[in-house]
Formats: C-alpha cells, structure tokens, sequence
C-alpha cells in the first residue's frame, strides 16, 4: 500500500482520522473522491489548517494535516505551538517537500529548521523517515498516536530493506561500528547507507543508525556510538543548529559522555536550489563526498591519536 | 422575552460587573474589554447557549469561544453566576494557587479551549462546527472576537475558509467596543465598513446594540442559522460600560486600582457618581 491508500485504509476502519491539507495534494491527490467529508482541503491557509484541526481534536478526531513543510512549521508555527502544543491534542502535522527534497525551489521552500523548531514544542514528538518503505512502515503507529506529532513526509525510493518493527524513541540499528558510526535521518538516508558501504568496502568497522524518530530520540545508541566508536558521524539536510547534531551534543552533557562528532549540516547557509542529484552534488553530500571527508577527519583522530 | 427574564439578565450583568470591579486590582485586569462584552457573555449562557453543569462533556452541548481572551473576567464572572465555577474561587485571581490569570484556560469548567494570543479560536472553533455538521448534530457554536482582533490576519484567512466550507451552525460576535489596546479602531487600521466586508466575504451579517437585551434577544431568539451561511453579528458596545469614568477612555484598557478605587467603582456601578481614579494609567503595550 502507498501512503493514500494506507490513509484510506485508516479513514475507513478508525472514525477519528480525518484527512486535511492547505492545499497541497502531492500526496493525497485521490483521496478527496473517496472519503467525502472527512476529507477537508482548507485552501492555502496553514493557519486556519492547523486551528481547525485542534478543533477537530478537541472533538476527538485525528486530524493529519498536510502542507508544505516550510509554510507548515514557520508561517504556522505559533498555531502548532499554542493550539495544538499547549492543549496535547493527536494533531498530525505532515509537511512535504522538507529539506532537500524541495530541490529547486530555493530557500523559500527549504524547511531545514523545521526538526529544530517542532522539536521545542512541548508534547510535539518528531518523526523523520528515511525513504518511502521507512515512513509506511512506521506511518500507522505514528497516525494512531494521542501525540501531537510533525512528520517529515518523504518519499524517496527505498535503496535499502528496512526493519519492519517501529517503536517510538527507537532507532533502525543497520550496524554499530567500532571505528565510524553514521547516525542519519530523512531524505539523506540513502546516500548515509551507500556511504556507510563504501566505508565497509575500505576496510573500516563502520555503522550505521537510521533515527526514526528525532523526539523522543534513541539516547542509548547516542551514548553507546560516543562511547564505544572513535568517530560518530550525523548526517541530515537541516541547519547545524537544533537539528540531530544538537540532539546528539545535548544527550552527551545530560549523560556526560564524550566522543568525536563530524556533522554533515547546513551551517548558517541554505543550500544551492537546483534538481535534487545536482544539489547533492553542489553540497558534497554524494556518497562519495561523504565517504571522503569522513575518512580524512577519521585519518585525523588516528593520527593525533598516536602523538 | 419576558419581564423576568428581562430582570434577571440585567440583575447578573450587574453581579457580573461587580466581579470584574474586584478583578481589577491586586495585579488588575483588562476591565475595558472585560465590560464591554458583559452583557452579551451573560444573556448568551442564560437565554441562547445549551451549555450547563450537567453537559459540560456531551458531544451536543453548545461550544462558546472566547477569542479575545483579555476580556476572560466577564466570562469567569458570568461562568459564577450561573454556578459553573465556584464564586470562592474568583478571589484566587492571580494566585499561584489556581488557574485565574488574564486568559481563559481549560483548567476553568466551562472554557472549551484557551485563548490570549488573537486570532485563533475561530479557526479551532470552525473544526468543531466541521466535525457537528459532518455528524449532523445541531450544536450552535459562538465565537466572539474583539474589534482590535480583527487587525489579525488570520482572522481573515479563516473568515473566507469558514464561507467556503459553509459552517453555517458558526456565529461569531464582535464586540465593537471601537478600541483596541491603546487606541481608537478607526485612528489605526479602518475597519469600516465591516458589515459590507463580510457580506462580500460570503457570511450572513447581522448588527445590535450590545447592551440592549431586549435587541439582543431580537435578533438571538429569531437566529436563523443553517442556512448555509456563517453568522457574521456586530455587537456594538461601549468599552468600560458601567463605570463613567472607564467608558470610552483609551488610556482604561488595563487597570490595577487600588482598593479604595475599587470600592468607589461599586459605587459608580450603583450611582454612575464618577469616581476619582488616582492609580496611574498603565501602557501594556
């Protein structure tokens, strides 16, 4: 099932899920034909979207709410924070075209703080899926959560097979490594994984962590890859500041543990608008770009390491 | 609308009023905003609105919203007097030991959602009238929004959704008291013509004095609502009505008296003696 007939599938077994989008339709384009009035498209308006869906929890409905992730999480922010945020209610905020998969858009569109804004929201929980397969095979138990949630709506064609166990605050362990770990989220997963093989193909111990949900985030393998790997490695298409690198700097202090972390971030720059492999390319964010420099910073520790 | 009822809403705005006056200082309150929806709060829970002790949970009561937020100790007031909320507790107001501050919260019985921050509760309120319709139930449900609210955008943005989607089991009041915060409506962003506005923004709109019972019961006890149009009803109401020395006065928006001066506005509640208001005028934003 794709994501649509999944949420159709929903609409049809649980009267609570209502479906509803400032109207942007990517991803629910057939919908409106099959689920009559539970289907709402409220117009490009991602304030009233996301109000109406409070009101349509305080009802007891589910509302999954889709708009672009920029509009969505920014111009809307107050109303996640103070409508949906502050009462707790099971609103579902779906925002497509994140990150890098707003491709030639420009930096209008390029929701790359959207993980460290949503995150702050108190009762907001955050899930980020990997590619297409990750988020349907998560995507029901995070639609039938009582949590407010924003999901990072990505479908990306799969490279990799994934678990099909979800659990909230649980990551996708592929591999824990001894010398390099690649904790990763989102639209960048795939090139993470063909990283993470070129570096097995080299010769190093290397892992890698599919995060799954950004809050709560897996703390355990946070501490256990700072702990027990020379060089851990966060990758993600979101600004450097709040996104997986803070996450993985904030449960260090809380734990008090320590360990070498090369970020892979947009740091103070949006990234070059053009076609998704071109922007790739542009950033340094291919495979083998990504493979490269976590080799040389991993050459580096070894060879301090011996002084 | 009977003699009695007449009598009795006039004898609980009075109370009403008195509850805010005592509202007003300690910390104080928005008594402007608060006094100029009282007598709209008040005839709303007694003579429109099927809200009441026995069906605060019941998917069928009736929904009021209060958008405004500032104005919440007319809504604590009212919510009192019809013994929803314990009168005991409006003397918490301020205090750390509950939850009477100058917003609606839900921690209060009655309040559906909370509000302080403007332009929101119209669009949560028109997800609860999509959900009545969508299950065909034939709650009314009320919003009422300040005149100043209306500078929000999106306001504006949920007026046209709410045509679009044709809630028309949506009322909304605007307490057109002609000031927001510090100044006059009309010396800042007009609003005027409001009432052509709406219409051309696809909504039924109706106006009344929103202090004449008699009126408002005019128009409330004849509402025709599903009729595929929202109910767009400007209330027109004088800011501090009550207190002469309040009324219409830009520099009365919020108040912390002293208790001398709260004494001496129950008094000019009684008599309309104005009274001699010392405490310096506050400038909240």
């Amino acid at each position: 099932m794709n994501y649509e007939e999944i949420l159709e599938k929903l609409v049809k077994n649980n009267e609570r899920i209502m479906v509803m989008t400032a109207e942007n339709r990517a991803a629910i384009r057939n919908l409106p034909g099959k689920i009559g009035g539970r289907f709402i498209d409220t117009g490009i308006t991602e304030m009233t979207l996301i109000g109406m869906a409070s009101g349509l929890a305080l009802r007891g409905r589910i509302p999954v709410a889709h708009a672009l992730a920029s509009f969505l999480t920014m111009r809307a922010f107050e109303f996640a924070r103070t409508d949906v945020g502050i009462a707790n209610l099971p609103v579902k905020l779906v925002g497509g075209f994140s990150g890098i998969l707003s491709d030639g858009n420009g930096p209008t569109h390029q929701a790359i703080e959207d993980v460290s804004i949503m995150r702050g929201i108190p009762n907001m929980k955050v899930f980020c899926p990997a590619d297409e397969d990750d988020m349907l095979i998560c995507l029901e138990k995070v639609l039938l959560s009582e949590s407010p949630y924003y999901i990072r709506y990505n479908n990306r064609k799969p490279e990799y097979k994934h678990n099909e166990n979800f659990e909230e605050g649980k990551a996708e362990i592929i591999e824990v490594g001894k010398d390099i770990n690649i904790l990763t989220y989102g639209a960048l997963f795939n090139e993470a994984y063909n990283a993470y093989k070129r570096l097995k193909d080299s010769g190093y111990n290397a892992g890698l962590i599919n995060m799954r949900t950004l809050k709560p985030a897996d703390e355990n393998i946070i501490i256990d890859s700072l702990t027990n790997c020379s060089l851990t490695v966060s990758i993600e298409d979101h600004f450097l500041k709040g996104g997986l690198y803070s996450i993985i700097a904030e449960t260090a202090l809380k734990h008090n543990v320590m360990g070498k972390v090369i970020p892979f971030a947009f740091d103070e720059k949006w990234f070059k608008p053009a076609l998704l492999n071109d922007v790739l390319e542009h950033e340094k964010l291919t495979p083998e770009a990504i493979s490269e420099r976590i080799i040389n910073e991993y050459l580096k520790i070894k060879k301090n390491n011996g002084k | 609308m009977t003699k009695e009822k007449h009598n009795e809403l006039k004898k609980v705005a009075y109370k009403v009023r008195q509850h805010i006056i005592h509202m007003s200082t300690d910390g104080g309150c928005f008594i402007g905003a608060s006094l100029s929806c009282v007598d709209i709060i008040v005839y709303l829970y007694l003579s429109f609105l099927n809200i009441n002790k026995n069906n605060l949970k019941s998917p069928d009561r009736d929904y009021l919203f209060l958008s405004k937020g500032h104005d919440v100790p007319a809504l604590y007031g009212t919510l009192a007097e019809i013994g929803l909320l314990q009168k005991s507790r409006l003397k918490n107001h301020l205090k750390t030991n509950d939850f009477i501050y100058w917003h609606p919260n839900t921690n209060i019985p009655g309040i559906e959602f909370h509000s302080g921050s403007l332009g929101h509760l119209l669009s949560v309120a028109m997800g609860v009238a999509y959900d009545c319709k969508l299950k065909k139930q034939k709650n009314k449900i009320v919003v009422i929004l300040g005149d100043g609210e209306l500078n929000e955008g999106s306001v504006w943005e949920a007026f046209l959704v709410a045509a679009s989607l044709k809630l028309d089991n949506l009322i909304v009041i605007v307490d057109r008291n002609k000031f927001q915060a510090n100044i006059e409506t009309e010396k800042l962003n007009k609003l005027e013509p409001l009432s052509d506005k709406l219409k051309s923004f696809g909504w039924s709109v109706r106006k009344i004095n929103g202090h004449i019972f008699t009126e408002i019961d005019g128009l409330f006890s004849q509402l025709s609502v599903h009729s595929g149009k929202p109910m767009f009803i400007i209330a027109d109401t004088i800011r501090g009505k009550g207190l002469p020395s309040i009324e219409e006065r830009a520099d009365r928006w919020f108040v912390n008296f002293t208790k001398e001066e709260v004494e001496s506005l129950l008094h000019e509640l009684k008599t309309r003696e104005m009274s001699k208001l010392t405490s310096e005028t506050l400038m909240v934003r």
